[in-house]
């Protein structure tokens, strides 16, 4: 291990860490604690084991679960689309035959490989953590370094427990202060991505610090990274402290006893030292942020609740003025309209970014009392068949159902609407997802990213709007 | 993996920021188990209307770029998803490069594991290739790896760099696998440092 006496990031701190070895070129290769995997990215990787006769070198570090692809309704039935059928049992024919622990699609464990990881202790603080998933990212939230890689990558795990890469640069996005009432993780992250731009992130791991962000529970953490590859980083981080601890502590896969307590200590000792060095630093002031929702196709295109869409006339950069065109046009938006108010028909409460359980009490608290508008479909997705049970078991489906809601089963559904949850040409959806990009939720549908809380309030308004106003006439 | 050294094609522009994974290749065509067979649906929302039909207006959809071995972007390409059925969708198409003013990190990895080289070049050289591109049957580019140049349909040259590693693998058509194996007793005596031993194992019996 490099013996290095400057201030370290707590990314330098993990990546050194973690290199096997340093090629002369300064590509490292990086040891990989936990390998998840999935039924959409891993059929051509375990093919291409097969082929070569590779076998998978840490099984005991790998977890296979079914996401993206899965039907969220009544799960007793065979699955209707043949060829989502065929990926599932092709996931289930290659941990069988590679011996990797997998957990069925049957089982109340199943879930958003996101939700599940941190959910079972099975990505821990300090560890290296890939997935084929570019929002591998929310892992970070414990304070692991957790990206996503592509196919060929996840092959390379499988073979040799390790990835071929170069070091990150270093970015500490600080949000200091206190947020106001109604205000989430969610809210904060899109203001981030709003400031810094799609690609503020690109080559740079972000660390996210800074008072607001140690307020914020392990839920709203993992919002938070999840979104970090929205902001074009390879990875979000935060340092493990307390909340961290004590939110790992008695998880099925987490070390136990003493062990829990020496995994402590060392995770203590990962924070950033005073004095590190970081190649750009972002400051925000969480009294700035307001509920925010996204206008246009990239998730840059932010705007606070009662802010106005872009006219492309105000812009001076022909290239940019026409790509705001064409996302109004996509949108079916007015320039300089104000995004209040805009009518919508669907809302979905779901993904890896806002399934878990206290992003349903969130979007419960506004719901409650309260019924879903005319004409509006509104589901709710929870994150895993745990998040599920533990909704149930303080009623909250009861106060969705009441309410008009779908409750569904776990999984990706409408997020990327790879299974039949899917917009329809045309149809506008607040969306507690992380990507508006055309077409994301379906061919021609049209996204607007908000926090559950906002997505609950367009539900039962039927338009885009500030849940503080609804929150407000209930106290 | 295929080799790449030199290659003469047609260079399509795209002038467009932010080409996220799901313009590439839409999600409700990941459900295939195989790499090949993508090239059909590749930017499928832009490409075909609700029928199936072609869209005149869409560049790959016109004469030469149909042929198109190069793409030409603005900055940002390959944001988003990490499906590696992007390249993999580029590459069925019949695309070999791919050259804008920036990447998403993702993309810009899993297009050099399939033999796809991206080459980074500030926005003002990008946008006399993306006029080079805009020339129709004339748009025929020169990208050498082993120089490290693009020759313009002028003659002119433009110089690219790329990282040494990622170029010897494609030069070579190597697959990092074997390299890494080649490695195996450094890995194996990480895994057994003490300070790995809070890591714990996950046994398949206990995932239910
Ligand atoms: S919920 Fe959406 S973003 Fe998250 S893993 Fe599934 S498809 Fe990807």
């Amino acid at each position: 291990m490099p013996v290095t006496t400057s201030p370290r990031t707590l990314f330098d701190k993990i990546w050194d860490d973690h290199v096997v070895e340093r090629l002369e070129d300064g590509t490292c290769i990086l040891y990989i604690d936990r390998h998840l995997v999935h039924e959409v990215t891993s059929p051509q990787a375990f093919e291409g084991l097969r082929m070569s006769g590779r076998r998978v070198r840490r099984p005991d570090a790998t977890v296979a679960v079914a996401d993206h692809n899965v039907p969220t309704s009544d799960r007793s039935k065979p699955i209707e689309e043949p060829q989502s059928r065929l990926q599932i049992e092709t996931l289930e024919k290659n941990v069988a035959e590679f011996g990797v622990p997998y957990f069925p699609l049957r089982s109340t464990s199943q879930g958003i490989v996101h939700v599940v990881g941190p959910e079972q202790g099975i990505s821990l603080p300090g560890m290296t953590i890939v997935c084929g998933d570019s929002h591998t990212s929310t892992h970070g939230a414990l304070g692991s370094l957790a990206f996503g890689i592509g196919t060929s990558e996840v092959e390379h795990v499988l073979a040799t427990q390790t990835i071929l890469q170069k070091p990150a640069k270093n970015m500490r996005v600080s949000v200091e202060g206190k947020v106001g009432p109604g205000v989430t993780a969610k809210d904060i992250m899109l203001a981030i991505i709003g400031r810094i731009g799609t690609a503020g992130g690109t080559g740079h791991v972000i660390e996210f610090a800074g008072s607001a962000i140690r307020d914020l529970d392990m839920a709203g953490r993992m919002t938070l990274c999840n979104m970090s590859i929205e902001a074009g980083a390879r990875a979000g981080l935060v340092a493990p402290d307390e909340t961290t601890f004590a939110y790992v502590k008695g998880r099925p896969f987490a070390p136990k006893g003493e062990a829990f307590e020496q995994a402590c200590d060392y995770w203590r000792s990962l924070a950033s030292d005073d004095g590190a060095y970081f190649d750009t630093e972002v400051t925000l002031a969480a009294e700035e942020i307001i509920p925010s929702v996204t206008w246009g196709t990239s998730p840059q295109d932010v705007l606070p609740i009662d802010g106005s869409v872009p006219s492309p006339s105000d812009e001076p950069d022909p290239a940019r003025a026409a790509q705001i065109q064409r996302a109004l046009d996509y949108m079916g938006l007015e320039a300089g309209q104000k995004i209040a108010g805009t009518p919508v028909d669907v809302v979905f409460i779901g993904s890896c970014t806002n399934s878990r359980l206290e992003d349903l009490r969130a979007a419960a608290d506004v719901v409650r009392g309260r019924h879903v508008a005319e004409g509006v479909r509104a589901m709710i997705v929870p994150g895993s068949g745990l998040v599920k049970h533990a909704a149930e078991a303080e009623g909250l489906d009861k106060v969705f159902l009441d309410a008009g809601f779908e409750w569904r089963e776990a999984g990706c559904s409408m997020c990327l609407g790879m299974n039949p949850d899917r917009l329809t040409p045309g149809q506008r959806c607040a969306s507690t997802s992380n990507r508006n990009f055309e077409g994301r939720q379906g061919p021609d549908g049209r996204t607007h990213l908000c926090s559950p809380a906002m997505a609950a309030a367009a539900a039962v308004t039927g338009r885009l709007c500030d849940v503080r106003e609804l929150v407000k006439e209930t106290v | 993996m295929d080799k790449f050294t030199e290659l003469t094609a047609i260079a399509a522009p795209m002038p467009t920021e932010n080409i996220d994974t799901d313009q590439i290749i839409p999600a409700r065509f990941l459900k295939t188990i195989q790499r090949t067979g993508l090239g059909r649906n590749a930017f499928a929302a832009q490409r075909y209307d609700a029928d199936g039909n072609e869209k005149p207006d869409f560049v790959l959809n016109q004469e030469p770029y149909r042929h198109a071995e190069i793409l030409i972007t603005y900055d940002n390409l390959g944001c988003g998803s990490s499906r590696e059925h992007a390249p993999w969708a580029l590459l069925d198409f019949g695309i070999r490069c791919v050259i804008a003013p920036s990447f998403a990190d993702i993309f810009f990895n899993n297009c050099f594991k399939n033999g796809i080289l991206p080459i980074r070049l500030p926005r003002e050289i990008c946008d006399e290739l993306m006029d080079d591109a805009r020339q129709g049957a004339n748009s025929r580019l020169t990208v050498d790896l082993e120089r490290q140049v693009i020759v313009r349909p002028n003659g002119e040259t433009i110089a690219f760099d790329v990282d040494p590693f990622r170029r010897h693998m494609l030069l070579e058509g190597l697959d990092d696998i074997g390299q890494t194996m080649a490695h195996d007793a450094e890995i194996t005596s990480f895994e057994h440092r003490p300070s790995r031993a809070w890591v714990p194992s996950i046994t398949i019996g206990t995932v239910k």
